[in-house]
């Protein structure tokens, strides 16, 4: 086991927000760990240019799983913008730090953001994100 | 149930090594009687660990545990008998204390005098189940090969390795032949002179002794340098005041290991395939990792398909069982574990490693909590997986 996690990481991690699919999703984000081989995946509703639901799947370790999660809590009511600025150390210092182990964990849950950002604003506008690679998912 | 990482003292062995830590704290090396007392414990010790592996008392030497007795195996020999012999043979799924001075060993490189050579080290490739193969080992051995180093069991899968063919073939070659027997030794039979070896590493808390105890098993005429220098204790082998009271724990420990290790083989067996047959047939998608029938008893060691070793490790420990996994997520170095590599794991099938380990305290009724605890946990990180479509 890693270094002690926080209580808000165990609490995210024991009672995941936002598991799952969406039908429909307006944007998905699919992004895979480089450091350990995780996979995690973001879906987003958008009206208005606002993000009214999201969703995750993860394939990863306990921090991953809370990252995600709190990543779908924190963009959710968000403009595109707003949620553009969620962090990873943003999604982190939310769930009260985490091990500087699994701070790339985190990286992954803003790259599934951004990812899923970036295939709403293709759909919309014909137009990626600017600047936005996602990291090459191999296995 | 993770008792290959380590195993509760068992209480006898507390009890017979509390007077040498409270009134009976002699030094061995003195002439008084305080001393003399304190020599006879250890010399008892010795001869306890002497006749459970089946040797002479003097054949064991006493050390710090099983990373002391995998150091001094592979340095006491390589450097005896450098710089005719620089060549070690070994396996990829040793533990890091074998690996990692065979490693220090290579990066040293040519001595100064360039009559060395630096060190080589061949490291052996197993099969899926973990297992070396004996030819391989005999194809490696050159004029150069000075020792074989070949782990007992392993670790992580439990996989039993053929110790007697490979040292049948060592004989043959005149190489000195190691084995790291620290996972079987007080778990299984392990009686040196039938498995053929000339050195044999073992530590305490694996067999119920405290930590920071062990032995290595240096058969009578094995040519090795000093390894810790100084004193003349352990016959000049390894020098330090001997640790007392962990030598009349490991030697107690040793003693009810010989008494009870019949029974400890059939019950933990027992709850292995209980546990192996329970979860086989609750959970879809998970397999045994290591050989099925050539393993350790105690070791329950799977891959379940689809989630991630670390989640599954938390969620157990919220619910009171411990158990430990080779997934990247869980090291420090993002990598899965050398011997999950090793025996050809995909990358996402060894995120799923995990290995429950049985003991003496273990019960049927903790295997069926497990059985009962386990599905429920990986259905609930399964419904969160992307690599599982409905
Ligand atoms: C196969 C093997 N070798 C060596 C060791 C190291 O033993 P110790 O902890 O006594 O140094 C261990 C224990 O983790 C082991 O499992
Ligand atoms: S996802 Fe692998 S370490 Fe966090």
């Amino acid at each position: 086991m890693p270094e002690a996690y926080s209580n808000k990481v165990m609490e995210h991690f024991k009672n995941p927000r936002n598991v799952g699919e969406l039908e429909n999703p307006d944007g998905t984000g699919h992004v895979g760990n480089p450091v350990c081989g995780d996979i995690m995946e973001m879906y987003i509703k958008v009206k208005d240019n606002v993000i009214t639901d999201a969703k995750f799947k993860t394939f990863g370790c306990g921090a991953a799983i809370a990252t995600s999660s709190m990543a779908t809590e924190l963009i959710k009511g968000k403009t595109i913008e707003e949620a553009l600025s969620v962090t990873n150390k943003a999604v982190a210092e939310a769930l009260g730090g985490l091990p500087p182990v699994k701070m790339h964990c985190s990286v992954l849950a803003e790259d599934a953001l951004k990812s899923a950002i970036d295939d709403y604003l293709k759909k919309t506008t014909g137009k990626g994100l600017p600047g936005f690679k996602p990291h090459d998912h191999t296995h | 149930m993770d008792y290959a990482a380590t195993t509760p003292p068992h209480p006898d062995v507390v009890e017979a090594m509390l007077p040498y830590l409270k009134e009976k704290f002699g030094n061995p090396s003195s002439l008084h009687s305080f001393g003399q007392e304190a020599k006879a414990a250890v010399e008892e010790g010795r001869k306890q660990v002497a006749n459970l592996i089946n040797c002479q008392p003097e054949e064991i030497v006493f050390t710090s545990g099983g990373t002391e007795s995998n150091n001094f195996a592979i340095h006491g020999v390589i450097h005896k008998l450098k710089p005719n012999k620089n060549h070690i043979i070994t396996s990829k799924i040793e533990h890091h204390a074998i690996l990692e001075p065979c490693h220090f060993l290579e990066k040293e490189g040519p001595a100064p005098d360039g009559a060395g050579a630096g060190f080589k080290v061949t490291y052996l490739d197993v099969d899926e189940d973990g297992l070396v193969n004996p030819e391989d080992v005999r194809a490696a051995i050159t004029d150069k090969t000075a020792l074989v180093s070949i782990m007992h069991a392993n670790n992580e899968i439990g996989t039993i390795e053929p110790i007697k063919e490979i040292a049948k073939i060592t004989k043959e070659k005149g190489v000195y032949f190691h084995t790291d027997a620290v996972q079987t030794v007080g778990q299984i039979d392990v009686d040196v002179a039938d498995l053929g070896v000339d050195l044999l590493s073992a530590s305490a808390h694996k067999f119920y002794g405290p930590k920071g105890i062990g032995f290595i098993y240096i058969k009578k005429g094995t040519r090795m340098t000093q390894f810790l220098r100084g004193g003349s204790q352990e016959r000049n082998r390894r020098a330090s005041t001997e640790n007392v009271p962990g030598i009349v724990a490991i030697g107690k420990a040793a003693e009810i290991a010989k008494t009870e290790l019949s029974e400890r083989i059939k019950k933990t067996t027992e709850l292995r395939e209980m546990l192996f047959n329970g979860l086989l047939e609750k959970i879809p998608d998970i397999r045994i990792n290591g050989h099925r029938t050539k393993r350790l008893p105690k070791n329950a060691a799977i891959i379940v398909k689809y989630v991630e070793g670390e989640s599954m490790l938390l969620n157990l420990d919220l619910e009171g069982i411990a158990a430990s996994t080779g997934s990247a997520c869980s090291s420090g170095s993002l990598e899965a574990s050398h011997v999950i590599r090793a025996i050809g794991t995909s990358p996402e099938d060894s995120h799923g490693s995990i290995r429950f380990s049985l003991g003496r305290l273990n019960t049927k009724e903790e295997v069926k909590y497990v059985l009962e605890v386990f599905p429920k946990i990986v259905q609930k990180l399964r419904a969160m997986s992307p690599l599982r479509r409905k």
